[in-house]
């Protein structure tokens, strides 16, 4: 293997209060495909944002053909040769492939009008398509191209700035397997060109199938390094798993009773070619795992009616319902705490309690008008059981901090009967003390005979806090874990498509 | 009162006192009285505007819906001999039904609400010219609706003062407005759907639903306007007939706090925003400003308005707030940034 010209060397970084990155050192060499694994959180991302420039180290070196950089941005990078292929693709639409690959740069004819010399443009990218065997043209508009070719498009983009590293933030989260196995043939082809490759995954079968070496990430540190005869699927999840999680269980008052909410072989429009089927039982905690993008919060939207399930249904206490709006689901006492708080959950410029009473207005008005004392007393009720801290039940929801936003969320739907309350990442972006509050919460709120299912992609909570957790994988169930057979090994396993 | 709603109050009473100081015949109690009826008249389809505007949208066609009905209610009771009470039904009727198809291709068949309302405003204005053959549509000779006429356009003496009838029907729309938007269960969906349309729809709202209504609110009040303004002028040139009014109706609502984002606004700004317009218009004839100015006059005002508005949002937001917030529990966003990853 040639010498590395791209060296990250002891790198850390530190938001105020959280370590991202802690001593993290990375090597790259020419034609070199490297694997970067971890949980969620683990500090991958941010570890190749720095390596793209986006965001400053907080200490370490970055060397890059053996000349330490001391200030390093996204232009800096590109400079040197370091292309982010982006997770969330940083395309337009409305533009055609050679105006993408271009953007900002397109070769112009002299003159004041600066035209666009469209001749040129699609000499430039010709051959660039032809290098990865791409089927579609430079005049294709984006807009017809799927999203395995749009990825395509944006590595051509990198190809263009003369690339000698491209990084995947995760390629192949949302492609088909077909699509997948061209993308290995292309990590292939860059890499027989001597163009580096760092990408992210959590399919182990891709790393086992391309990568030359594989990097560990846990908790902002770097655990281990697999070299390529080092790859195995065991070996991998062992690095990625280890850690010492606090024991946070708090077992059932009563064991679990009988069926509340039946979903049958439900099909959502992410996956539709796959079905879940899962049980919720009263006063039980059911953890639902899986990696992002594996189709939960899909299956949650489809349950409270914001999405509508394809195939398959619902059994409400043993009676089939179906629910084609929030309306009807809240109806029936099935709640959602989404995950995107902001912009789904709450709305920020109204109050607490405006917020708290929204979905049951009539039971807090008289002759259509807003009774607002029976709105002020509910609101002060919640705020004092949940222990909302803000001044007033008036005061706007935007100025909380995100644990008492979430408890506002929550607040809205204790205020009603709930027979089923499904919490997508209920903690994400909520510190440590207003973390337990919700435990507790939820615990209580199983205790008094509420069936509840929890998304959840943090590991300690998952186990923490589930009394039996199902792990989802790209649209379907993969299994289900008792209390007893609880471990980060055993969820990852099924998280990435493996039995145990 | 709303800290807004005051101080556009205290800017109509400072350009009052201005007009009245350089030329006194502003105060006189005949020009106050038709000044009055001008904000009766474009107050209701201002408040009518509001509401659309509310639940985050637009509503282009005011001015042409006030022509298309103004001319077919004066052709029901005039040329058809329908019975007035009747004809008035069917007006409101008709105003309805606009509101109905224009709500319903904008939430249905999800059609944005500015070109949906636009090309109401073409095709009303293009029917009610048809209708009439492009003539002038008005009362013959010897035609009389004594009660009609003193209902719309009639004035009652109280102590001296001879208050115009459409000033009533406006204090009376505008009274079940503030009911509806600022105090009832429907006010509070209006605001939740034009603020975040995806969160009301998570809190069980049938945001499609409210979003119709609005439109169909619209419609009706801009329906009564149409026969309080077709009674006042009593001859109706469709071709011109309310041509501009919605804009006079969307720059009473901005005047009025509502913002075009939606989630926004009061029924009493929107009064305060048409009086200060018609007050506007009122005082380019009293200063022997040139007519043809009115139209610059009443945009600087605006502007300067939403100017000045805008600087005091910003001096607020720069002012550190400790308002609402909670010492211990306020983190730094970055934090919440980096978690939520």
């Amino acid at each position: 293997m040639p010498e590395p010209f791209l060296e990250l060397i002891d790198i850390g970084k530190t938001y105020p209060g959280v370590v991202a990155l802690d001593h993290v050192s990375l090597s790259v060499a020419p034609g070199e495909v490297i694997a970067l694994l971890g949980e969620n959180g683990a500090g991958k991302s941010t570890l190749m944002r720095v390596l793209g420039g986006v965001v400053p180290p907080s200490r370490g070196t970055i060397r890059i053909d053996g000349i330490d950089r001391t200030s390093y941005t996204v232009t800096d990078a590109i400079a040197a040769g370091i292309a982010f292929v982006h997770q969330e693709l940083n395309l337009f639409d409305n533009l055609d492939v050679a105006g993408n690959v271009y953007i900002g740069r397109e070769p112009v004819y002299g003159g004041p009008l600066r035209l666009i010399d469209r001749k040129t443009l699609r000499a430039k990218v010709l051959p660039l398509i032809a290098r990865l065997g791409a089927d579609f043209e430079p005049d294709t508009p984006l807009a017809e191209l799927s999203l395995a070719q749009r990825q395509l498009v944006e590595i051509i983009k990198a190809l263009s700035l003369d690339a000698r590293c491209v990084i995947m933030d995760e390629p192949t989260s949302s492609l088909t397997l077909s699509e997948t196995a061209r993308l290995m043939q292309v990590i292939a082809g860059l890499k027989a060109d001597g163009v580096s490759v760092i990408f992210i995954t959590h399919r182990l079968n891709e790393v086992m199938q391309c990568a030359d070496r594989a990097i560990v990430l846990r908790d902002g540190r770097m655990v281990g390094a697999l070299s390529r005869d080092e790859l195995n699927p065991a070996a991998m999840i062992r690095l990625m798993i280890g850690r010492d999680l606090r024991s946070i269980y708090v077992p059932p008052a009563a064991p679990p009773g009988e069926a509340v909410l039946d979903v049958v072989d439900a099909v959502t429009s992410t996956y539709p070619k796959r079905s879940v089927s899962l049980q919720l039982r009263r006063g039980e905690i059911l953890g639902l795992a899986g990696l992002v993008g594996s189709g939960r919060t899909e299956l949650a939207r489809a349950i409270f009616g914001v999405d509508p399930l394809l195939a398959g249904g619902l059994q409400l206490e043993g009676a089939p319902i179906r629910i084609a709006t929030p309306r009807t689901a809240i109806d029936r006492g099935i709640y959602l705490v989404p995950e995107d708080r902001k912009g789904c959950g709450l709305l920020l410029d109204l109050s607490i309690a405006e917020n708290i009473s929204l979905p049951d207005l009539a039971a807090h008005s008289r002759l259509g008008l807003v009774d607002t004392a029976s709105e002020t007393d509910n609101a002060n009720r919640q705020r004092e059981r949940l222990n909302i801290r803000a001044t007033d039940v008036r005061t706007t929801v935007g100025t909380l901090s995100g644990g008492n936003q979430q408890k506002v969320v929550l607040a809205k739907w204790l205020s009603m009967r709930p027979k089923v309350l499904i919490f997508d990442e209920p903690t994400r972006g909520i510190d440590v003390g207003a973390k337990q509050e919700i435990y507790d919460m939820l615990r209580r709120l199983a205790d008094a005979g509420v069936a509840i299912l929890m998304i959840s992609s943090d590991m300690e909570e998952v186990i923490g806090v589930s009394d039996r957790i199902a792990v989802m994988h790209e649209g379907r169930i993969s299994g289900f874990l008792a209390r007893g057979e609880f471990s980060e090994h055993n969820v990852l396993q099924l998280a990435v498509g493996h039995t145990i | 009162m709303h800290k807004k709603d005051l101080s556009l109050l205290v800017l109509i009473l400072v350009v009052g006192a201005v007009v009245a100081f350089i030329n006194p015949r502003f105060l006189l109690v005949g020009n106050l009285s038709n000044t009055a009826n001008q904000v009766g008249m474009f107050g209701i389809f201002s408040i009518a505007e509001a509401f659309v505007i509310i639940v985050g949208g637009i509503e282009l066609a005011v001015g042409s819906v006030i022509a298309l009905l103004g001319v077919l209610f004066i052709d029901l009771i005039v040329n058809r001999d329908v019975d007035w009470i009747l004809a008035f039904a069917l007006i409101i009727a008709g105003g309805v039904l606009i509101g109905t198809v224009h709500g319903t291709l904008i939430t249905k068949m999800k059609i944005q609400p500015f070109v949906v309302t636009l090309c109401g405003l073409l095709i009303y204005r293009g029917a009610a010219r048809y209708y009439t053959e492009d003539a002038t549509a008005g009362f013959g000779y010897g035609a009389s609706f004594p009660m009609l006429e003193w209902l719309t356009a009639g004035r009652t003496n109280v102590l001296g003062f001879p208050l115009p009838h459409s000033v009533v029907a406006l204090v009376i729309v505008a009274g079940i407005a503030w009911l509806v938007l600022h105090r009832s269960v429907y006010g509070r969906y209006f605001y939740a759907v034009g603020k975040n349309e995806e969160a009301a729809r998570y809190s069980g709202i049938n945001s499609d639903r409210v979003t119709i209504s609005a439109y169909v609110i619209c419609g009706g009040l801009t329906a009564l306007s149409a026969v309080l303004i077709a009674m006042y002028t009593r001859s109706i040139s469709p071709a011109v007939h309310g041509s501009f009014y919605e804009l006079y109706a969307i720059a009473a609502a901005v005047l009025g706090g509502c913002s075009l984002r939606g989630g926004e606004g009061s029924i009493i700004g929107v009064v305060l925003g048409t009086i200060l317009l018609q007050v506007l218009q009122n005082l380019v004839n009293l200063l022997g400003i040139p007519s043809s100015l009115n139209f610059a006059v009443m945009g600087t005002v605006i502007l300067i308005g939403v100017l000045a508005d805008q600087y005091l949002v910003q001096r607020r937001q720069r002012a550190p707030s400790v308002r609402g917030q909670v010492g211990a529990e306020s983190k730094p966003a970055t934090l919440e940034r980096v978690s939520a990853e």
